[in-house]
């Protein structure tokens, strides 16, 4: 079947089996490996990227389902530079990256991309919570290392920084 | 690599679509709602339908909301909406207690109300709180629509009165004066299936209950419901002692089983604790009726 999926702001149209699931359609067709195809039973949430502006496990919706919708990855959180081509050098982390970075979000790395992506959303609908919200919003999903006390901080550490901010002093709104 | 089995998938556009597509394709065909118990059944392989009939587009069936004295729930109605929804919390806090304990926030967000009642888990969380709450379903079929009591329709695990060619479209509780509800789970974890559960509603009448509705869930009770142990609490005091007599009459006519969740035994014990603790805090509520909506609360309530 044809189907069209905004993914990241660009529309890409494909022919593909009904039965295909939307982590291997962003992996394996549209070649968008940062969300990880982790333990395919809708457990980890290595997989979670957003159904237009919802997180879902993406191992459990099927491509089909988001025929005529808006899927965001992990690939999407930067900014991109502007002078290198959108190759994503020269720009910018999400707060949320930069703060996985500046608190030992990540050990191995593989629950990273999904963790970010409910952080963001989380953050976007309540900018700045509590270590208990943080850790009901990522309770669906497992950091294997088991490193969640440093997960926990690097979400509030997003909460305390702008975009922008992290980087040059200078608040981007 | 767990991938479903080839499928025929089609796209609804409205509920008559649906049904249309129902009649056409037949027995082996599946709506596909949130997915989220269906699509890992066919990655198992253990169901295999022939076609996937996706009624997500389908708007008018997404929507809570107060009419007729009633609330109603759509069927396509997300678990992350419904607790979010303060109506619903305010009329029926077991709605929050149940969905806050709903898998997890993730799976919340995509899974609808009225998948989790077709797909007719026996350890399903809604089943056993919209038979405390005496709510009817309402299935729209060829013919038009009827509506048949939650404790009607479940006819056995993974099995509902729902025949092919129809649809549920949407859930409604009668709201009464007086009631209170609460529901309490035990699991081993954030998103496991509860080792046990109990939901209670009570209707009071001053000092007394009037009337109240008793569910369980995952220990084996016809139509999730702790009959004996209602019928014992009609015209009741409202008190410890009462609490205490319904949730060993709960736990004497459980029938729970031995699994990897736990002996049977301790899930009938569980029955008869959480029956008690249901009954408690649902009483508590219905006697502190205005302002004890629990939307966005913390998933920890203690206070209430």
């Amino acid at each position: 079947m044809q189907i069209t999926v905004n993914v990241n702001g660009t529309d890409y149209a494909r022919e593909v089996e009904a039965r295909l699931l939307l982590i291997h359609f962003l992996r394996d067709d549209l070649g968008l490996t940062g969300s990880h195809w982790g333990c395919d039973t809708s457990n980890c949430g290595a997989c979670v990227v957003w159904l237009d502006d919802t997180p879902v496990k993406s191992c459990t919706v099927l491509a089909a389902m988001a025929d005529g919708h808006r899927v965001r990855t992990v690939e999407d959180l930067a900014v991109k530079g502007a002078t290198e081509g959108g190759t994503g050098r020269g720009g910018q982390l999400d707060p949320v990256q930069q703060g996985f970075a500046e608190c030992h979000g990540l050990q191995c790395g593989f629950c990273t991309p999904g963790m970010m992506m409910t952080s963001r959303w989380l953050l976007d609908h309540n900018p700045d919570p509590s270590a208990e919200e943080i850790r009901e919003a990522l309770s669906g999903q497992i950091c294997r290392c088991t490193g969640y006390e440093n997960i926990v901080r690097s979400v509030l550490w997003a909460s305390k920084h702008a975009r922008a901010s992290a980087a040059t002093g200078e608040a981007d709104e | 690599m767990q991938v479903p089995a080839y499928v025929e998938y089609e796209k609804a556009t409205s509920v008559e679509h649906a049904l249309a597509l129902l009649a056409r394709f037949g027995p082996e065909a599946r709506i596909l709602a949130g997915g989220h118990s269906l699509i890992p059944m066919m990655k198992l392989r253990l169901v295999q339908p022939e076609t996937l009939i996706d009624i997500n587009g389908l708007g008018e069936l997404s929507y809570i909301g107060v009419t007729g004295g009633e609330l109603r729930i759509g069927a396509l109605t997300r678990h992350a909406q419904l607790l979010d929804s303060v109506i619903a919390g305010q009329h029926f806090a077991i709605l929050h207690d149940a969905e806050r304990v709903i898998a997890d926030p993730v799976v919340r967000n995509w899974g609808t109300i009225g998948g989790s009642l077709c797909q007719a888990d026996p350890s399903e969380d809604l089943s056993a709180t919209f038979a405390a709450l005496k709510a009817s379903m309402i299935i729209r079929g060829p013919d038009g629509s009827r509506t048949v009591s939650a404790r009607e329709f479940h006819t056995g695990p993974y099995e509902t009165v729902v025949a092919p060619g129809e649809l549920l479209t949407e859930i409604s509780i009668a709201i009464r004066p007086g009631c209170g509800s609460a529901y309490e789970k035990v699991g081993r974890r954030v998103g496991d299936w509860p080792i046990a559960a109990a939901a209670a509603v009570v209707w009071l009448d001053g000092e007394t209950i009037a009337e109240a509705g008793l569910g369980l869930t995952a220990v084996g009770v016809r139509h999730f419901a702790a009959a004996e142990a209602e019928d014992f609490l009609s015209g009741a005091p409202a008190a410890e002692e009462t609490f205490a007599e319904a949730g060993r009459i709960a736990a004497e006519h459980c029938n729970p089983v031995s699994d990897q969740r736990g002996p049977a035994d301790y899930k009938r014990h569980l029955a008869g604790e959480l029956t008690v603790r249901a009954l408690r805090r649902a009483v508590r509520r219905a006697k502190t009726p205005n302002g004890r909506g629990t939307a966005n609360r913390p998933f920890h309530d203690p206070g209430n």
